[in-house]
């Protein structure tokens, strides 16, 4: 398999898995082609995470959420496939978790992942208004790192129960003293959530949305960029439409979330 | 039986979510400092026992020891003054004790058995000093006695012992054979058989209604006597189902009046018929009323498909389990269309009673079994709908709440799916399905238990502690999306199976027989079923509603591959008989045949009725409305009205992004206000989308039921008219949930309702492509003196409507947009205050109910698309409750901007902005759009004024009107706020 050249995506399914064909076309979009693979086919062996450049943890509502939003999928991943994905974090390979897949991804410890332990350090607790929100918010690069780079903002919806940032003093010290917090809500004009509903949506620490591992390799985000690739998917859309219309100008077709998905392509591009 | 039992308490250090569960209970009422959650889990094993350190393993495994601690056998420690535990009865789906053991099984590679178990429960500790009534009261809150177990203990008897460990495990003793029923009875016992059921041999006692009549009794005594034997009780268990107004709509079906054919024939099916014809090659229709849900042409390559169910009985008794069931349920009538279509939108519609009263309502007499209060039953199917659709995946943007104090009995619970599908694959279409003889029918998905046997009879007698609960389920939308994947994502695909169908209402008694009909028999073994439990009865298994099961016809060749997906799938599928060509539906239980019945009889066999009905006359003089001199304080009012204001905590519950199709959703502008309308995309790449909307007018019913039928289609037309979706695409779905449908008065509204389905539909040429009816949405009880009281719900119709978007980019919203835009109306506004909500908010009855000029809106909307497709429109919305001045100060909340407006004189001006005539859009367009716009409009768009400044303004003559778009929204957002 020519790997180096060709590069694929992983895109993990099942047990309630939900995010997995729209994510599958971001990255498509992007320029990368991606085979969508349940749980059960790795652990079978059937499919192998080492064919493979970029492993992805979709949104979803695994298990339901019971026992913990991502608990119960990471416990069935590191009871299963724990030494692949180890030896998956060892190479030259990314791996994005999104809503349901940061969840994942905390529960695994893959992030913060200051050491190669990967005990949990972090937490998506229960949004303060102890319900899901669903809805579109504005998110800051806080890193210049390969996911955020050339991104002034992204705009794309949350929708989840538990994302609520959490951790301990001293790792949120070390989070922000090695550049690993990636995104953080904002408000419209892009200034600091400061904790505010609805701009902060769910009550994370530090208006936290996204965190890298400490080797940058790894990122777990909660909004959802691939629910808003296309212009007509932004929640102020029509009123943006009209401006441009008025101004003259055309209609984009993308969104500007889509440079995230981009940003992801290249670094193996490169 | 579970030899060893432990008990893991799992806590949040700090729970986040403390401050608003505490302070919604003290809204409810309740004096308390705090209310903490504890998460229980109580392992119950046979074979082996887990030693200290795997229980401390396991609680680590359930747990995150960022935020959480566990202790093991060992109560949670905590300042409190008192404890309730809430855990589910015996048979009641537990969907987090489920996940909990898989994980367990999975960590220590060994599975469950038989009585073993994991079941989870919630303990909710208390601060604070309660009464008994108001703990009582609390307790009531936090369980519904119908699906769960209560522990209560005071913190002394907590003590350090903490709470008992209970294992809800379902306990049936002996193993039932069917018997056989003799029907050679006088009428007076064999009527008492159809209300009350078969008496059980076993216990003496009935089973539950059969709910057959007289007439139909007699076909079946008649029929068996013609085979020269007694029916089993399977086959008269089977027969009620079979013929059950739920699955044959005999009052839809039969001939009333003048109507031979009756009204289902004549004005639904007729409808479509009509308009498929007249549209020749335009024809949209794929699939109609034949199969699980309804199908248009989406483009050349996909269709679409639309269902809408209701799910009001179980709703009443369980709010939470039954808009969960009604959710997942509708679910499957798209995963079960055709050979399966993929979920991709869901809508929700709720009718209940006003959340801020508790009237005093007992099913029993002497006070017994209250009904839940409307808040209760309100805020229960909210979070149903909400488990549902989040976690299956599916967004849900479309929806609405009517609140009407009819609905203090029954609720209505309307749950709906979009389905979309490749018209063909591996050279077949997908619409079609036909299971041959020789295919295997193979059942998928959860077990089967005692649930929903006899739909949801209510009983009042003391449950046995150890008997399952039948009367409700819970659904497990996991276990259903699990299934959900591998058929329509993949084993459709690979071309595995022939024919699928959902199991519901009459679980596989109904679906199997229903595929039978296809191949022309079926050989069911029985004892192949896959129980959740021992010892249920042959009949039982037959007619058992268990959720998040579908029964597919499996060519033999195949089934090896198909067994083996669902295995790596983790789906449990069991092959459960044979498809056969014998004309017969044969079901055997243990080698003995407990069924054998001709398919012609089971399908087409029950008694042909004639209804009579008798003519409503309602005569409502013109109100007398006091005469306002400003309208500033009624504005605010109106807009406060709860079938009016915005319920916006409804739509940021659901998931209304996921599968990344959202264009326009359930809130819109920067202003966030409730549309009517939505648009999906369903199709990755394309520039079309799929366009929902609905309308619904129960207080027009009891005054006109044909204009109400015409305002519901209207509404739900208009509504996608204003987004840009052409008439030329749109189709409809029916939902009638009548009341009393044995009284011929009632039965005259229906049918002058179903009339005006004919004539809408005909009229707008949008065909009607599925429907469901639900004719006894009554509650028959007592009051707090015992006396008997009947509520009936208002005759209700929900119209849907679903249409295609040609190009998304062009769609457009409802918020006005810049200072400077013209405001319109378009269309003509009567004196037609009947049935609104400004005449409800007075509390006066009478007056016209609008009536529709079809012709006239017809042109109307075709116009709309033209100047929507031009992009002349920055605006559009519905004008629908509460009139113009409603939908203008929407258009402006949303906007948040402000109008200067002139209305016309003519007309008393509360009349003209309240009046709720039909086919009327609110548009706004920019200046430089102007003479293009009213150039097609002609004289149908009446300018009104200009969106400017913060301030809406109204005048006619003098000020009328002069209000902060700021407190508009306030007031808008203000009942619902709490929530």
């Amino acid at each position: 398999m020519a790997r180096a050249n060709n590069p694929r995506a992983l895109i993990m399914s099942g047990y309630g898995i939900n995010s997995e064909m729209e994510t599958q076309e971001a990255l498509m979009r992007a320029g990368m082609a991606s085979d969508i693979v349940h749980i059960n086919d790795l652990i079978a062996g059937e499919k192998s995470l080492s064919d493979y450049r970029l492993m992805v943890f979709p949104g979803g509502f695994s298990y339901g959420d019971d026992t913990g939003a991502g608990n119960a999928y990471a416990n069935r991943v590191r009871n299963n496939l724990w030494s692949d994905v180890k030896e998956f974090l060892a190479g030259d390979n990314l791996v994005l978790g999104i809503c349901n897949g940061f969840q994942i991804l905390a529960n695994l410890g893959l992030v913060p992942a200051f050491d190669r332990d990967y005990p949990r350090e972090i937490a998506l607790m229960p949004n303060r208004k102890g319900v899901l929100e669903c809805r579109f918010v504005t998110l800051k690069p806080a890193a210049d790192n390969l996911w955020t780079k050339g991104i002034s903002h992204i705009y794309c919806p949350v929708s989840h129960g538990e994302g609520n940032f959490s951790c301990s003093e001293e790792t949120l010290k070390r989070i922000e003293r090695e550049n690993m917090v990636a995104f953080r809500y904002s408000r419209d004009d892009l200034s600091p959530a400061g904790g505010e509903y609805p701009y902060n949506p769910n009550g994370a620490i530090a208006d936290i949305a996204g965190v890298t591992s400490a080797d940058g390799k790894v990122l777990g985000l909660m909004p959802h960029p691939e629910r808003a690739m296309e212009f007509v998917n932004l929640y102020d859309w029509p009123v943006r439409k009209e401006r441009l219309k008025r101004e003259g100008k055309p209609l984009p077709l993308e969104s500007m979330n889509m440079q995230f998905f981009r940003n992801i392509v290249a670094y193996f591009v490169e | 039986m579970a030899s060893y039992v432990h008990r893991i308490e799992v806590q949040y250090t700090r729970d986040p979510r403390l401050p608003t569960r505490t302070e919604r209970f003290r809204s409810l009422g309740f004096p308390l400092r705090e209310l903490h959650l504890v998460d229980v889990y109580t392992i119950a094993t046979a074979r082996r026992d887990f030693s200290p350190d795997e229980l401390s393993q396991i609680g680590a495994q359930l747990s995150n020891p960022v935020v959480q601690r566990y202790s093991v056998d060992r109560p949670t420690e905590a300042e409190f003054d008192c404890a309730i535990e809430v855990g589910f009865l015996p048979g009641v789906t537990d969907n987090a004790g489920t996940t909990a053991k898989q994980t367990i099984e999975d960590y220590f590679g060994f599975r469950f058995g038989e009585g073993e178990a994991v079941f989870s429960s919630q303990l909710y500790l208390v601060c604070g000093d309660l009464t008994p009534e108001s703990l009582q009261r609390l307790t009531a809150a936090l369980a519904n006695p119908l699906v769960n177990r209560v522990h209560v203990r005071s913190r002394e008897e907590y003590g350090k012992k903490g709470m008992d460990a209970i294992t809800p495990f379902v306990h049936l003793h002996d193993l039932q054979a069917a018997g056989t029923v003799d029907l050679d009875l006088p009428d007076a016992e064999l009527a008492r058989i159809g209300k009350e059921g078969i008496t059980d041999p076993g216990t003496g006692e009935r089973r539950g209604p059969l709910a057959l009549d007289l007439a139909q009794l007699h076909a079946i005594r008649d029929y068996f006597r013609g085979l020269g034997r007694k029916p089993t009780d399977v086959e008269l268990e089977s027969l009620a189902q079979t013929w059950s107004e739920h699955c044959k709509h005999t009052i839809f079906a039969s001939a009333m009046d003048d109507v031979p054919r009756g009204l289902y024939k004549s004005c639904i099916q007729a409808a479509t018929n009509t308009i498929r014809k007249e549209k020749g090659d335009d024809d949209i229709c794929v699939s109609v009323f034949t199969d699980n849900s309804g199908a248009i042409v989406f483009d050349d390559e996909h269709l679409v498909t639309c269902k809408v169910e209701t799910h009001n009985s179980p709703s009443a008794l369980d709010p939470f389990g039954g808009a969960l069931t009604g959710i997942v349920g509708v679910n499957r009538d798209t995963i079960g269309f055709g050979l399966g279509a993929k979920p991709c939108i869901n809508i929700y519609g709720y009718c209940v009673g006003d959340p801020e009263t508790e009237p005093a309502l007992f099913r029993g007499k002497n006070r017994e079994n209250p009904i839940l209060p409307p808040r209760r039953i309100f805020e229960g199917v909210v979070r149903g709908v909400d488990v549902g659709g989040n976690c299956s995946g599916i967004p849900t943007p479309q929806g609405w709440c009517y609140f009407h104090d009819r609905y203090v009995g029954k609720p209505l619970v309307f749950a709906g799916t979009v389905g979309v599908m490749p018209r063909t694959r591996n050279g077949r279409l997908l619409h079609e399905k036909q299971a041959l003889p020789g295919d295997l029918v193979v059942m998928v998905g959860g077990r089967v238990g005692k649930d929903g046997i006899h739909g949801a009879t209510f009983s009042s007698e003391a449950l046995d502690p150890a008997s399952p609960v039948t009367a409700v389920q819970i659904g497990d939308p996991i276990t259903q999306k699990k299934f959900s994947d591998v058929i329509v994502k993949e084993a459709r695909d690979l071309d595995l199976y022939r024919s699928i169908t959902d199991n519901g209402a009459g679980g596989i008694s109904c679906s199997v027989a229903e595929m039978a009909r296809e191949s022309g028999g079926c050989h069911v073994l029985l004892d192949r079923v896959p129980l959740k439990y021992p010892g249920m009865a042959p009949w039982e298994i037959w007619i058992s509603e268990s959720q998040e099961r579908m029964t597919l016809a499996v060519p033999e060749e195949k089934i090896e591959a198909f067994m083996s997906l669902m295995k790596r799938r983790e789906v449990e599928a069991t092959v459960i008989g044979t498809f056969t060509d014998t004309g017969r539906c044969v079901v055997e239980y243990n080698g003995e045949t407990v069924m054998d019945v001709d398919l012609d009889f089971l399908h087409d066999g029950l008694p042909k009725k004639h209804l009579r009905t008798e003519p409503v006359e309602t005569v409502y003089p013109e109100p007398d409305v006091p005469r306002p001199d400003r309208l500033d304080n009624l504005l605010l009012a109106m807009l406060g009205r709860k079938n009016i204001c915005s319920k916006e905590f409804i739509s940021t519950r659901y998931d209304h992004t996921v599968q990344g199709g959202h264009v326009l959703g359930p809130v819109q502008g920067a202003g966030r206000v409730q549309t009517t309308a939505t648009l999906t995309k369903v199709v990755p790449g394309s520039m079309k989308g799929v366009g929902l909307s609905q309308g619904l007018f129960p207080s027009y019913s009891e005054l006109d039921p044909y204009r109400m039928a015409l305002a519901a289609i209207d509404a739900a037309v208009r509504g996608l008219v204003a987004i840009g979706v052409p008439l030329a695409t749109i189709a409809l779905l029916d939902n009638f949930c009548w009341c009393s449908s044995d009284e011929p008065g009632r039965l005259w509204q229906l049918k002058r309702a179903a009339f005006g389905c004919y004539d809408g539909a005909v009229e707008f040429a949008t065909p009607f492509i599925s429907g469901k009816d639900s004719m006894f949405n009554d509650f028959s009880g007592f009051d707090a003196d015992s006396n008997p009281v009947k509520i009936s719900v208002p005759p209700t119709l929900l119209i849907t409507s679903i249409g295609v978007h040609p190009d998304v980019t062009t769609a457009v919203s409802m918020d006005a947009k810049f200072d400077g835009d013209l405001v319109y109306v378009v269309g003509e506004t009567g004196e037609e205050l009947g049935g609104s909500e400004y005449l409800a908010h007075l509390g006066i009855e009478g007056g016209a109910v609008p009536a529709l000029d079809i012709e006239a809106a017809k042109v109307r909307y075709e116009r709309m698309t033209d100047v929507i497709k031009k992009g002349l429109l920055a605006s559009a919305f519905p004008v629908t409750h509460g009139g113009l001045l409603v939908a203008l100060a929407k258009v402006a909340i949303a906007g948040r901007v402000g109008m200067d407006l002139t209305i016309p004189g003519g007309m008393r001006p509360d009349t003209y902005l309240f009046s709720e005539s039909l086919g009327r859009l609110i548009v706004t367009v920019a200046p430089s759009d102007r003479e293009a716009f009213e150039e097609i409009f002609a004289g149908d768009a009446h300018l009104l004024g200009r969106v400017a400044g913060e301030t809406f303004r109204v005048s006619a003559g003098k000020t009328l009107i002069e209000q902060p778009v700021t407190a508009m929204e306030t007031a808008y957002k203000a009942p619902f706020g709490g929530y």
